[in-house]
């Protein structure tokens, strides 16, 4: 048994809103599993399960071997849960936070002492140690609530949403403990909507919508099934637009008429590229700027839903055209 | 960030019996509600400021005119804004429990090996500090405005020990209704629903023998008046009746049925399992 946590069919509804709609997954021992999906897709609710707070309506789940609904207990001692909103205490100091914790996780007053010693040098927040939490920022808050769950140095952690809220530096500081934790042996689940976040963080994804994994491997792939690497051009205003389109002989393009943008599936890069700025100069067409990019799982979500994951991003306005090779 | 690869130091819970557990639980949940008590003085002065109010407004307002027997109507009234001081202080409870569920830190709690309901006898526990406190208060404001008690060592032992038996019986009571309503809001105005009308009609400010039959047949026989009656009988010795035992077991009453009922309460709101 080298799967600390294992999912099968799990279940769950509000009401008549099916949250979960049958869901399957496996982390192995020591993995991170990054579960991604847009809001509402039920990525808490999973976490919830897990760490024994709800009870499923069907299916089962084991945390290292143990049934979350019959052991609960014994799943309980051994997990470590960061909720998506700190759950942490407000009046108290970053020290009394985690001895409290210690103390609830049963480990013996030195043990918890030296813990909070620990924890607090690991995560930077010696000189904050004796002030209340109320005087934290939301990363310093973010911090403390990780380091309270990892008290008691749980076989299994869950993350919900770790960096939700955090500005680019935080973020960073978050994205190095949990890649330091992930190098240890504890299994991370950790829950994102950001396609960078997961690929950058887990090992395996498991990709959710509405309730149902859509699909589940490595960052790798995943980028993979989606297709490879892709060049943009930006065409010079002075060039014309329509005659760019038609000279570049592609099975794929992908047309952004507004912002002049011309986007080429290509499996090798730089030769295709090559070839492509031959043509347009050819036919004396004037490129403002080349760019590769590299797929994320923003196109990921794309390609496997026909939707984006997230309303802030701009695809809708590509429309994809398909052009016959001459 | 310091090597956290070195973070997983190995440590493991020591092994005690459920009973050990949950003694062990609620002291340490206790000490965190205490520490709340002492870095939220806004609350602590809040609870206190309104029956210092009525001490003060019916000491000088209404004082002259209303006729108390045989004792000054300063330490008539002490008995009875005292306990108006507890009931008030014992609904902390009541909004504690709401703003813990609603803050999502009973969330972490019941992700841990922890007994969860150790978390609403912390809450009791600390009220009955916070009401020792408030009580101390309340007799010290009393003896400002002429209250001069005579009891003896014995009577206050009795005063104290009925001060936190009331205490404990109401907090239980408060953390029902703290497990019934869904916000801070509500549940600031339904223990005023509860307090208000149950010191008024008692014979916390004003004795009962002119009030208007039904409302003196209520106020005779409610847990307010008998432990106010025991109180200002012990303080300033009044006459005491049947109020000294009486008080007691009401106190003994309200606990019995309040424990179980607000356990049984949160663990069906908390469990896993509400199918
Ligand atoms: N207690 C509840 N009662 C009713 N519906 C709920 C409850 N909790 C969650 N839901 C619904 O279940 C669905 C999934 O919720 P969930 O919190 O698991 O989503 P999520 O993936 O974590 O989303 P987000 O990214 O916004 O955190 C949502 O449509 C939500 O409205
Ligand atoms: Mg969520």
């Amino acid at each position: 048994m080298d799967n600390a946590i294992v999912v099968e069919g799990l279940k769950k509804s509000y009401g008549k809103l099916q949250v979960l709609d049958g869901i399957n997954f496996a982390a192995r021992r020591g993995s991170v599993l990054g579960i991604l999906g847009p809001n509402g897709a039920g990525k808490t609710t999973t976490v919830k399960i897990l760490s024994t707070l709800l009870k499923p309506d069907g299916g089962r789940a084991f945390i290292n071997g143990y049934d979350v609904v019959r052991e609960s207990h014994k799943v309980r001692s051994s997990i470590g849960l960061t909720g998506q909103y700190a759950a942490v205490d407000e009046y108290l100091s970053g020290e009394e936070n985690l001895e409290m914790m210690g103390r609830l996780y049963r480990l013996s007053n030195a043990d918890t002492k030296s813990r909070t010693r620990e924890l607090l040098r690991q995560f930077d927040l010696v000189d904050a140690a004796s002030r209340q939490l109320r005087t934290y920022s939301g990363g310093m808050r973010r911090r403390i609530d990780l380091a309270a769950s990892l008290i008691a140095s749980p076989s299994v952690l869950f993350l919900d949403e770790p960096t939700t809220g955090l500005d680019p530096r935080s973020r960073l500081l978050m994205w190095d403990i949990i890649k330091e934790l992930a190098a240890g042996d504890t299994t991370i689940l950790l829950t994102t909507q950001y396609m960078e976040e997961a690929d950058w963080l887990a090992d395996e994804i498991v990709v959710i919508d509405r309730g149902t994994v859509i699909t589940q491997g490595t960052p790798s792939e995943l980028k993979a099934r989606v297709g490879s690497e892709y060049l943009e051009l930006i065409i010079a205003e002075g060039s014309d637009f329509e005659t760019a389109e038609n000279v570049i002989m592609c099975d794929e393009l992908y047309i952004d008429r507004p912002r002049r943008s011309i986007s080429v599936a290509t499996r090798n890069g730089v030769r295709e590229l090559k070839e492509i700025l031959d043509c347009l100069e050819k036919a004396r067409i004037e490129v403002e700027s080349v760019s590769l990019h590299r797929p994320t799982l923003d196109d990921v979500f794309l390609t496997l839903t026909g939707r984006t994951a997230t309303a802030e991003n701009d695809h809708g306005q590509t429309e994809k055209k398909e052009k016959a090779k001459q | 960030m310091n090597q956290i690869s070195a973070l997983v130091t190995k440590v493991t819970p020591e092994r005690h019996s459920a009973i050990y557990w949950f003694l062990s639980d609620s002291w340490v949940l206790t000490r965190r509600s205490i520490k709340h008590i002492t870095r939220n003085l806004d609350q602590l002065l809040s609870l206190i400021l309104m029956p210092i109010m009525f001490l003060i407004l019916f000491r000088y307002v209404f004082g002259g005119a209303i006729d108390t027997g045989g004792t000054t109507y300063p330490n008539f009234l002490l008995a009875g804004v005292l306990v108006e001081s507890l009931a008030f202080g014992s609904s902390n409870t009541t909004v504690n429990i709401v703003l813990d569920l609603k803050r999502g830190i009973v969330d972490r709690f019941r992700s841990l090996p922890m007994n969860s309901s150790a978390l609403l006898s912390s809450h009791v526990m600390a009220d009955l500090f916070r009401n020792t406190i408030s009580s101390l208060i309340m007799l010290a404001a009393g003896f400002v405005v002429g209250f001069r008690p005579t009891a003896d060592p014995l009577e206050w032992v009795m005063v104290f020990g009925l001060l936190l038996l009331f205490t404990f019986a109401m907090s239980w009571f408060c953390a029902i209704l703290g497990l019934l309503v869904k916000s801070v809001e509500a549940a600031q105005w339904i223990s005023f629903l509860f307090i208000m009308p149950l010191t008024f009609a008692s014979s916390a400010f004003v004795p009962t023998d002119d009030m208007p039959t039904a409302l003196r047949i209520f106020a005779d026989n409610q847990p307010f008046t008998h432990v106010i009656e025991a109180m200002r009988a012990w303080l300033v010795g009044t006459p005491i009746g049947n109020a000294g035992w009486l008080s007691v077991v009401w106190c003994v009453a309200i606990t019995l049925v309040s424990m179980p009922a607000a356990a049984w309460l949160f663990r069906r709101q908390t469990q896993i399992s509400p199918v």
